[in-house]
């Protein structure tokens, strides 16, 4: 993880979401992703994590990466929580397009229409997409 | 509060679009960028998903990008403004924060 | 305004980089403030100084540094890209510096837009 250190930030809270649109592995964006998510998170930041679309398959249950020599970070989603990232939400289309259900995935999330999200990604200061 | 939306690829190639618009609330506005200018042309299946919205989504695109790509004498969809880069940053203000459907 | 600029592609295989710089320049232009521009993904090969471009074409790299050399541009690195890729410190262009991810919440914080550019 980056070296940067949470020293004394005391500054403005915003609200940052973080979209997740991408598959893992495929392309870097859903693991140097992550890494963004966890240093806002320890700036003090509210932040928000969704995965939609092809996103969804970033926290997919049962990922197994020996065979292709990369890192299954899908390890590290679990560490939001010890970051007190816990607005993290899947689309529930999204999820439901690609025959996925809650069960399927490493953590626990919430799950939003499209109109929700799209209610959400409307109160947000700062929208990151990866 | 509303947002700018941008998208820089083609519809025929991702669904950038169709995903962006899925989530675009009324009042926001949609810019088209790069590839995304694509999606301007008149008379293609992207047309109709732009075309019913624009009544309540306020789209633009980026002309540098349209006359680079030869579109510039095509038909474009009613309803979409052109704008060049001081027009992008002057949306960006406008608006209360950009998201990019990449 | 003041803006934040992420840039996750390097320089000729995508737009995005152009798209940034032309977007930068205007911004400047305008006279808006530029917090950064942050370099993530393979946006940190746009500080490669041994980037050479063929002589009728753009130089990004070059376009870059003189954002940063007469407007006082900030363009940021982020050094876990950075190392992954190989950039390091002795291949870094004039006006571009290495840093952590902090810098790109940072400009998210203190900025009143971020703006990506990417694939």
């Amino acid at each position: 993880m980056d070296e940067y250190e949470d020293d004394e930030f005391d500054g403005p809270v915003k609200k940052f979401m973080f979209v997740n649109r991408k598959a893992p592995y495929g392309t870097v964006y859903a693991l140097e992703g992550l890494e963004v998510v966890l240093i806002a998170a320890a700036f003090d930041q509210d932040v928000s994590m969704v995965f939609a679309d092809d996103g969804v398959f970033q926290i997919k249950k049962d990922q197994e990466t020996s065979g292709i020599n990369m890192k299954n970070f899908s390890p590290t989603f679990r560490a939001l929580e010890g970051y007190d990232v816990e607005k993290v939400y899947a689309e529930k289309e999204s999820l439901e397009a690609r025959g996925l259900s809650e069960d399927d995935l490493v953590i626990p999330v919430e799950v939003l229409s499209s109109s929700e999200l799209a209610e959400l990604m409307d109160t947000q200061e700062v929208v990151i997409t990866f | 509060m509303a947002l700018l939306h941008t998208v820089n690829k083609s519809p025929f190639e991702r669904n950038a679009l169709s995903d962006c618009l899925r989530r675009a609330k009324d009042g926001s506005a949609v810019l088209l960028i790069e590839d995304g200018v694509y999606a301007a042309l008149e008379g293609t299946f992207a047309t109709d998903e732009i075309s019913s919205r624009t009544g309540s989504v306020n789209f633009f695109a980026l002309a540098p990008d349209i006359e680079a790509r030869g579109l510039g004498n095509k038909p474009l969809i009613d309803g979409i403004t052109l704008v060049d880069y001081g027009g992008f940053v002057d949306l960006v203000e406008e608006y209360s924060s950009v998201q990019s459907w990449l | 305004m003041k803006l934040g600029i992420l840039v996750n592609e390097g320089p000729f295989t995508h737009q995005a980089s152009d798209s940034a710089y032309q977007f930068t320049k205007a911004a400047l232009e305008k006279g808006h403030e530029i917090v950064r521009v942050f370099f993530y993904h393979d946006g940190v090969n746009n500080a490669n100084k041994l980037s050479e471009p063929q002589s009728d074409d753009r130089n990004l790299v070059a376009l870059w540094s003189e954002l940063a050399q007469e407007h006082g541009v900030e363009l940021t690195v982020c050094v876990a890209a950075a190392t992954r890729r190989g950039i390091k410190d002795e291949l870094l262009a004039a006006g571009f510096q290495i840093s952590g991810l902090g810098q790109l919440v940072e400009a998210g914080i203190v900025g009143d837009r971020l703006v990506t550019f990417g694939d």
